[in-house]
């Protein structure tokens, strides 16, 4: 027990003293990178809970971003940014004299994405499974196509820009520390159990005493809230958005994360999302052209996102646990595969 | 305790259960019985909110619940195991206990999350009672292995235990004993003897074969093809005609 504790603490001390130090040693571009491995982390976790722990299956998450990101910069954009962005229609009059300090913008954008998971979810959640993930995805693509249409509140297909840079490294990892903290807490809490106990066996969970609407609606609602965050996160770190960037691809990859990472294991999307995140950019140079000694592409667009599907194929058919099963990291966990490999040598248990 | 009331269950042409009255006072082990497909688990279905029935009324402490949802009813107090054992597989033992224990906690998702005192107070309450649960059947010290990893018999108990956590005052046993040699079935009826005591308990039990409940009940319905063709005591069961003529060929 003691050990542990000082290990988690050291643990601790090393993480904080890399994120305080990282904007000085790191690149930018090194650092970006890493931020936005913060935000996946987030939304992982995020999806994790509704796929790994409640066993739903949802598409939506895009949606549920896009309302975050939009609430968020609209709720921190200066009257002057407002007034540069909105050049084709004037935003409306209230709109375009809020501005509210990012925090609670934060909040704000969270709950709004909640709101819009309660006028989803609770007609969706009381179909069979499957049906969600189509409602949802229908969802996600209506959002889109609002958010492109409502030209004098989101400034339509231009998008956002210059939206304030808030998304510093401090800011995006102690928001996915917290949201790390929260998945922990919940999934060891009663109620977390309860929403395993529906995503095993939902006729047990009932039969039971389990309100199984609630639990699923509680746990989309609280998902979204999640992914409103993220979303607003993901604005205000590369600092424009417009309704192209929220469509299934990006729900698509974050499920990437989740299912590389291990359904149900918050350590699986924590490492899931660092991997996937920095995978993504080191391949970056296949959907350039490449010069192959022997041949030559005129660059492959997309090329990427087909290595990805490739790998979650491989998952889904060899290891459908993915990276860590659902198991959780533990300094026991971690120190047990050093001990087993001594007492190999030593011929087995002492 | 608990009336069914002409309960009738059709699912499309089918009549599973049709005119179905059975009255059971507090206390009392009360046997359902009846061959393959004689409607015994629909029944249970239509009692415990899993299936509406088509027609009838179930009355539980003297009010009406048909078609309540199932965790309504179980908030009531009723309770069930089911035949084809549903365990929560990825859960141990103690966790699968836990999980009946939240009906009456009475936690919200936050209070819980941020693990306020109040939840702490109730989650140690709960641990302690789902040990002491597992502690009476014998499986206290399998507390931490995988459900699943038990044997059999062992799962139908922890079935039991599971049910009995979420504190009922009628619990509903779908063939607790199957798959069990004689010798465990003998056991499991005095198992179920003593919790009925313990517990303050009124028990409803579903059985394929009528010698195993013979001893342990005080009174059964038989079952077949949905209709209630019989309902005495043990003595009179196995004397009358009908029962021995349904039951012909298949014991
Ligand atoms: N959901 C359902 N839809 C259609 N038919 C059903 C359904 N549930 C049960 N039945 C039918 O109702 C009849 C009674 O089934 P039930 O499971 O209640 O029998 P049982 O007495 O429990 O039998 P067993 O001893 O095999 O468990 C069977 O013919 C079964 O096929
Ligand atoms: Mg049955």
């Amino acid at each position: 027990m003691k050990r542990n504790t000082i290990l988690t603490i050291a643990g601790l001390v090393v993480l904080v003293a890399a994120v305080g130090l990282a904007d000085s040693i790191l690149g930018r571009f090194t650092v970006r990178i890493l931020n936005l491995s913060a935000i996946y982390i987030i939304l992982a976790l995020s999806l994790n809970l509704l796929n790994g722990f409640t066993g739903l299956f949802s598409l939506g998450h895009a949606g549920f971003m896009a309302v975050g990101a939009y609430v968020s910069a609209i709720l921190t954009m200066t009257p002057a940014q407002k007034e540069m962005n909105f050049f084709l229609e004037p935003i409306v009059p209230i709109l375009a004299r809020i501005q509210l300090p990012f925090p609670i913008a934060l909040i704000v954008a969270g709950l709004c994405a909640a709101l819009a998971a309660v006028l989803i979810g609770v007609p969706a959640l009381r179909l069979r499974d499957d049906y969600l993930a189509i409602a949802t995805l229908g969802f996600a693509e209506i959002i889109r196509v609002i958010i492109t249409n409502i030209q004098s509140v989101t400034n339509g297909a231009q998008g956002l820009k210059a939206i304030p840079k808030y998304s510093t490294t401090w800011v995006v990892w102690t928001v996915a520390a917290i949201a790390v903290v929260f998945m922990l807490a919940l999934v060891r809490s009663s109620y977390g159990r309860t929403m395993k106990a529906v995503r095993d066996d939902e006729i047990a969970a009932e039969a039971m005493g389990i309100d199984v609407f609630k639990v699923k609606s509680t746990s989309f609602v609280i998902s979204s809230f999640m992914a409103g965050v993220g979303g607003a996160l993901l604005g205000h770190l590369i600092s424009t958005i417009d309704p192209k960037m929220f469509t299934l691809m990006l729900t698509f990859n974050i499920l990437l994360i989740v299912v590389l990472g291990g359904n149900g294991s918050i350590t699986g999307s924590v490492l899931g999302a660092i991997i996937v995140t920095v995978l993504m950019e080191a391949l970056r140079f296949l959907d350039m052209p490449m010069n192959l000694v022997f041949f030559k592409t005129n660059g492959l667009p997309g090329l990427r996102m087909v290595i990805f599907s490739i790998l979650l194929m491989i998952v889904v058919l060899y290891r459908q646990r993915g990276l860590m099963g659902n198991k959780e990291f533990s300094w026991d966990g971690v120190l047990g595969i050093f001990r087993r490999k001594n007492s190999t040598r030593n011929g087995g248990r002492p | 305790m608990i009336k069914t009331e002409n309960v009738s269950m059709r699912f499309g042409g089918l009549t599973a259960v049709s005119d179905l009255n059975i009255q059971i006072s507090k206390n009392e082990i009360v046997g359902l019985i009846g061959p393959n497909g004689a409607g015994k688990t629909t029944a249970f279905n239509t009692i415990t909110g899993v299936y509406k029935p088509t027609e009838g009324k179930v009355i539980f402490k003297g009010e009406d619940v048909t078609g309540a949802k199932p965790h309504k009813i179980t908030e009531r107090g009723i309770a069930r195991t089911f035949q084809n054992i549903r365990l929560w597989k990825d859960m141990d033992v103690l966790e699968n206990v836990l999980v009946a224990c939240h009906l009456r906690m009475n936690v919200g998702v936050f209070a819980a999350t941020l693990h306020l005192p109040g939840y702490r107070a109730k989650e140690k309450k709960s641990r302690e009672f789902a040990m002491s649960l597992l502690d009476s059947v014998g499986l206290a010290d399998l507390a931490h292995e995988p459900a699943t990893s038990l044997p059999y018999g062992k799962q139908r108990r922890l079935e039991i235990v599971r049910a009995l956590a979420t504190e009922p005052s009628l619990l509903l046993l779908d063939e607790p004993a199957a798959g069990m040699n004689p010798q465990e079935s003998l056991e499991l009826m005095e198992f179920i003897g003593k919790i009925r005591d313990q517990y303050d308990l009124t028990i409803l039990l579903i059985e394929h074969h009528m010698q195993v409940v013979m001893g342990v009940c005080s009174r059964m319905y038989v079952l077949d093809y949905g209709v209630t063709i019989a309902h005495g005591t043990p003595d009179e069961i196995r004397r009358n005609p009908k029962v021995i003529e349904a039951y012909l060929g298949v014991d």
